[in-house]
């Protein structure tokens, strides 16, 4: 039975991990994830969660007693933003490679310097080849549904990863929305005991983890990890069939909005998403076939669905919310033109920087973009294929 | 559950670091892991810091470590096994563990006087039920004998090498040691292989207590001390006998020397077989032997000073 409530988007995501009662957190305060960890300590305080918490000097330990509490054996999550993020870099390739499914509410936040609090991508982009899975989220309930299907997906036994959920920060984490929760005991039943293999506090059955590997086998490690990847979508897919029948909110690997008709389309993550659709919409009415993909499954990126999915556009515009400095075009850019290369039709593709910073993305932007989409369609040529917009000259 | 710690009782217990793990001849950091795991009549899981001690003994796919053992990076060895530890509470807690177990960190100078120093002081604050040991031979032996902030004064290493207008390290050690004592954790110790009985007196008696304990723990390296293979437990012992390394602890505020040599020893007889101290002996250096003198001396006779009860002397 659905609970329909008024809370920020920090709000939420702390209340799926009240409901997930994970066996230990460790967290350190940063803008804008702080009010989350907040909330989920005061549970702990008031005995609404059986979580030990670890409250770290900084966030590479956090990451680090994440590991150690994962390997030990049981469920673990912390939470993180921007600089945080990247002070986790080092240990991100740590978790992932040892196989350890720690989850992880990331609230997307810009990187210094110069030094910003506020939200853009900047933080998950840096981390999207650490081997974790990233879930990306346009609104709170989205945020929370992820965060709730995210324990199911990670601690997958034909997998076992860790996965980030990403929202926007300030945004999301900070405005409050309409959301349905799920109750208690369907989440618990929902994400199920977590089974552990090879704990480190099995006594009886000692193990070694995080060994030296020399070049004979790194590569063949390596190579298995790869393949673990592709079976992620599979298990993406399978999981929010679940999902769908506890809460009837339907998911996949990423969204589209009327784009199966489509000519000109946007690609775009996260909040950003929303506002594109009201301007898509207009667009439809005044006669134009615009549509939308939002990706939600960032990594692994589903390549061949979501080259599919666009290909019998005629222009298509990818939004990045941030930039990867001297790679020529954004980060989401490159994986989008990558899924569509291998198609001998395929649409004329530009990308566009937005939003850094928390500067406001509005929809005279997607009418800009889309427009401009119109007439790329009209006269088969490309202007700028990556600029930066709603930015000062 | 304790057993005796006598040689007999300790020869029926089985070595928990087994043979074949590939650290030099004559290292002292297999010795010191020997002796601590030793010392523990309960399960021990253990997590390693990056290191020397860490590559040479799990190789993929081979392991010397017969208890469960976790490397994770260099610098959070303490906030890794903080993290196991926590599982350990939480999981007892909910009625899912049912055994004693105890929890060790083992890390080198490198990663515990420096680049892991903010991680264990993290978790020495929280109140962790876990012993951090250091295994401290005064560099980092691993990468090469690059210096650290334990290595002593004068010393000669690859990044601090001596030469014609540098005469070696010019600053003096970090006493890690007493930084540790400053965080008001229960238990705080220094150890030496070379007095076995007292360093494993020592862990057993951390072991015991609740909460964060750390013991700082000198262990040889004949390629970084540029000394004989042979000579690594008769080094440990002159560190001891010239207060190089003095052997004490600290139980709740309260330093007790565990052993006062007989008869002090001058510095120069831990240094002179050591290459890495062969510009030392140079009367143009004289100097900086002086200060190093003065150093350790200081030191000693503030633990005499503050020690509730000296031990008298003996040998053990």
């Amino acid at each position: 039975m659905a609970k329909v409530v008024a809370v920020t988007g920090n709000e939420a995501v702390a209340n799926a991990l009240r409901q997930v009662n994970p066996d230990v957190c460790a967290v350190y305060p940063i803008t804008p994830q702080t009010e989350m960890m907040q909330r989920f300590s005061s549970f702990i305080s008031n005995g609404k969660v059986k979580t030990e918490i670890i409250l770290v000097e900084s966030e590479h330990s956090s990451m680090s007693a994440c590991v150690g509490a994962s390997a030990a054996g049981g469920r673990v999550i912390t939470a993180t933003s921007s600089q945080g993020l990247a002070l986790m870099w080092e240990v991100l390739y740590i978790a992932s490679g040892l196989r350890l499914p720690i989850i992880m509410p990331v609230v997307n936040r810009a990187l210094s310097a110069p030094l910003s609090i506020h939200g853009d991508h900047s933080d998950a982009m840096g981390a999207r080849d650490t081997g974790w899975i990233q879930l990306w989220s346009e609104n709170a309930q989205e945020a929370y549904d992820n965060a709730i299907q995210s324990f199911r997906i990670g601690e997958h036994m034909d997998i076992r990863l860790p996965a980030m959920v990403c929202m926007d920060g300030f945004i999301i984490s900070h405005s409050i929305e309409r959301i349905e929760y799920l109750e208690d005991n369907e989440v618990k039943d929902f994400v199920g005991e977590f089974k552990a293999t090879y704990p480190l506090l099995d006594i009886e059955h000692p193990v070694s983890y995080g060994p030296l590997i020399l070049p004979d086998y790194y590569m063949e490690f390596r190579k298995a990890q790869d393949e673990v990847e592709s079976k992620v979508a599979g298990i993406v897919l399978e999981v929010a069939k679940d999902f769908e029948k506890l809460s009837g909110r339907k998911y996949g690997l990423f969204e589209t909005y009327r784009l199966e008709d489509a000519e000109i389309g946007l690609v775009i993550l996260n909040s950003a998403a929303g506002t594109s659709k009201d301007v898509v919409d207009e667009f439809r009415n005044k006669g134009i076939r615009a549509g939308l993909l939002k990706p939600r499954l960032y990594r692994p990126f589903p390549y061949r669905e979501i080259g599919e999915a666009l290909k019998h556009l005629k222009a298509v515009c990818v939004l990045d919310r941030a930039d990867a400095f001297g790679s020529s075009f954004g980060p989401l850019y490159s994986d989008i033109a990558s899924s569509l290369y291998h198609f001998p039709e395929r649409p004329f593709l530009l990308n566009k920087i937005y939003g850094l910073g928390g500067r406001d993305y509005m929809p005279f932007h997607a009418e800009m973009v889309l427009n401009e989409l119109v007439e790329i369609t009209r006269t088969g040529h490309v202007k700028m294929p990556k600029e930066y917009i709603g930015v000062r000259e | 559950m304790e057993k005796a710690m006598t040689l007999k009782e300790l020869t029926k217990k089985e070595v928990l670091l087994s043979p074949g793990h590939r650290m030099c001849a004559g290292c002292g950091a297999p010795t010191v892991v020997k002796m601590v795991l030793l010392a523990s009549d309960y399960p021990v899981v253990a997590a390693n810091a990056t290191g020397c001690l860490e590559v040479s003994t799990c190789i993929s796919e081979y392991t010397a470590w017969k208890i469960p053992w976790i490397h994770n990076a260099f610098e959070n060895a303490a906030a890794t096994l903080s993290g196991v530890e926590t599982m350990y509470r939480s999981l007892k807690k909910q009625g899912k563990i049912d055994k004693d177990i105890k929890f060790i960190a083992f890390g080198g100078d490198g990663g515990t006087y420096d680049i892991g120093m903010q991680s264990l002081s993290g978790a020495m604050e929280r109140g962790h039920n876990l012993l951090y040991v250091c295994y401290d031979n005064g560099a980092y032996m691993n990468t090469g004998i690059q210096r650290s902030s334990s290595t002593p004064l004068g010393a000669d290493t690859t990044t601090r090498p001596v030469g014609a207008v540098i005469p070696g390290k010019t600053e003096s050690r970090k006493n890690l040691t007493r930084i540790m004592a400053a965080h008001n954790i229960p238990y705080v110790a220094q150890a030496s292989p070379s007095h076995w009985l007292d360093l494993m007196k020592k862990v057993r008696k951390a072991l015991s207590i609740e909460g964060p304990k750390f013991m700082n723990i000198i262990s040889s390296c004949n390629r970084g001390w540029r000394s004989r293979t042979d000579d690594s437990i008769a080094l440990s012992r002159l560190a001891v006998e010239t207060c190089f390394w003095p052997l004490y602890e600290i139980e709740d505020k309260n330093v007790r020397v565990t052993f006062k040599p007989k008869e002090k020893k001058p510095l120069t007889d831990f240094l002179k077989s050591q290459g890495r101290f062969k510009n030392l002996m140079l009367p143009d250096n004289e100097w900086l032997l002086q200060k190093f003198q003065a150093d350790i001396d200081r030191e000693w006779e503030l633990l005499l000073k503050e020690s509730v009860a000296a031990e008298p002397k003996k040998k053990d």
